[in-house]
């Protein structure tokens, strides 16, 4: 029997083509021994659940840089409801006010990473999640 | 045994839970396989394989959708697309970047894609993408596109996996002594040269060519276990398979539906000269010695103490024994 993976998707949602941090990020996880999927750009949030889905992922990682986070988050958390995901650990990454940050752990993100984030920080919190040991 | 229930009615989650338990060989997934077994045996498994940057995921992409949305007059069929990546050796970890190219197939609930990492197996797919696509099968996908990692000139387990193989070259890869090369060319039922809008096309399918027209007209043959099987693309009556060359260019669809056709005629060709029933054959034997192997060597440590193990290995090291001494020893059956 194999050890148990963890598989995390990492996606961009909205219409900026700036994906440094996503790669980033992905490379980092991909380094801790994950198995992470990468959806490219330009992702709705419908796209995001499905692929979600099919891939039976333990965590969702969003990089959002427009701003448009309060209504992207929100929409992707409903539809992981909707297709019975909730189990799906999700964070966030990219460019979010600090005094939005409370408002998205309250919805159930389970870590904003911005800018200057070190990568063992989210790496860490992740396998917590997933796993549920310190 | 619920789980192959749910995923034989059709239930999405169910079948994506179902593939990471088979992925991960835990005792549920080999119960679903158990249940699905009889289920399977029904879907058409395409491999597609060519070196990393030739387009696999491209035209895995243009292929499902066509499949989607074929010509009037054709059913759609529904697809399940199977997508290796390599895993780091070093980390364990793995980025499956597959399904950037595969966006046009979002939110068609006809198509289900499954990215898996090749954890180890150095054969262009993962040990368990056998199980995955049989879990497909059962599931009632009419077609599975299984891509492989991208390959170097030897990774063939696709072959024995699959029951028509595309090697997609790309111009500007290699001269004609690498097309007439053992390996990956071999295996071939079609040839696609994707990026057929570069330049270099004309000599890359020269090469090509030039490779099938040496090719002695014979019926090829795999060596499996000490017997020669005639392999799959002959006939009963001897009707050979001639790999036809297709160009296409994935970014734009170009020359699909000429792939497609020469993918059906190849299904054709293997139910009509009885080659369909020998790839189920081979790939099933082969799967079953896979799995009596490892049975054999978990049962065998069971009853050999370890001590005696141990010390057969320092024996070796000090070379008081050699390896094939330590295996009569330890192995009586080979000394009968």
């Amino acid at each position: 029997m194999s050890e148990r993976k963890i598989r995390v998707l990492v996606a961009k949602p909205g219409l900026d083509g700036h994906d440094r941090g996503a790669k980033v990020v992905a490379r980092a996880l991909r380094d801790a021994g994950m198995e992470v999927i990468y959806t490219g750009l330009r992702q709705t949030p419908e796209m995001i659940a499905e692929a979600a889905l099919q891939e039976d992922v333990d965590a969702v990682g969003l990089s959002i840089l427009s701003g448009a986070h309060m209504a992207l988050v929100p929409r992707v958390l409903e539809l992981f409801k909707a297709n019975k995901l909730e189990q799906v650990k999700l964070f966030v990454g990219g460019i979010i006010p600090d005094e939005d940050v409370p408002r998205l752990l309250e919805m159930g993100v389970i870590g904003v990473y911005g800018p200057g984030t070190v990568s063992d920080t989210y790496v860490k919190e992740i396998q917590q999640a997933v796993l549920g040991t310190a | 045994m619920e789980l192959a229930q749910a995923v034989l009615a059709g239930e999405r989650l169910a079948l994506s839970r179902t593939l990471t338990q088979v992925e991960n060989d835990t005792p549920e997934g080999r119960s679903a396989l158990n249940a699905l077994f009889p289920h399977a045996g029904h879907a058409h498994l395409v491999g597609v394989t060519g070196a990393p940057g030739t387009g696999k995921s491209s035209l895995v992409n243009q292929l499902a959708r066509y499949y989607r949305q074929p010509p009037a007059g054709e059913k759609p069929k529904r697809v399940a697309v199977v997508a290796v990546d390599p895993t780091s050796p070093f980390s364990g970890g793995a980025l499956l970047g597959d399904r950037i190219r595969m966006r046009d197939l979002a939110g068609d609930p006809g198509v289900f894609i499954r990215s898996m990492a090749s954890r180890g197996s150095l054969g262009g797919i993962a040990s368990a993408t056998a199980g995955v696509v049989q879990v497909f099968d059962a599931a009632g996908f009419d077609i599975i596109l299984i891509e492989t990692v991208g390959v170097g000139q030897a990774e063939v387990d696709i072959a024995s996996l699959a029951h028509t193989t595309l090697v997609v070259e790309a111009p500007g890869l290699g001269d004609d002594i690498q097309a007439i090369k053992a390996g990956i060319l071999e295996i071939a039922d079609v040839l696609v040269v994707n990026k057929a809008d570069h330049p270099g096309v004309d000599s890359t399918e020269r090469a090509l060519r030039s490779m099938l027209e040496l090719a002695h007209p014979v019926a090829h043959t795999i060596v499996h276990h000490g017997r020669l099987e005639i392999s799959a693309s002959t006939a009963t009556d001897g009707t050979l398979w001639i790999p036809p060359i297709q160009r296409t260019i994935a970014t734009d669809g170009q020359g699909i539906e000429e792939l497609a056709d020469a993918i059906a005629r190849h299904r054709t060709h293997l139910l009509d000269g009885g080659g369909w029933q020998r790839i189920e054959r081979i790939r099933l034997q082969s799967e079953l010695d896979i799995l009596l192997q490892e049975a054999l060597i978990t049962c065998w440590r069971s009853k050999v103490p370890e001590d005696i193990y141990l010390e057969t290995i320092d024996q070796l090291i000090e070379r008081r024994i050699s390896p094939h001494q330590a295996v009569e020893k330890l192995v009586p059956c080979n000394n009968q």
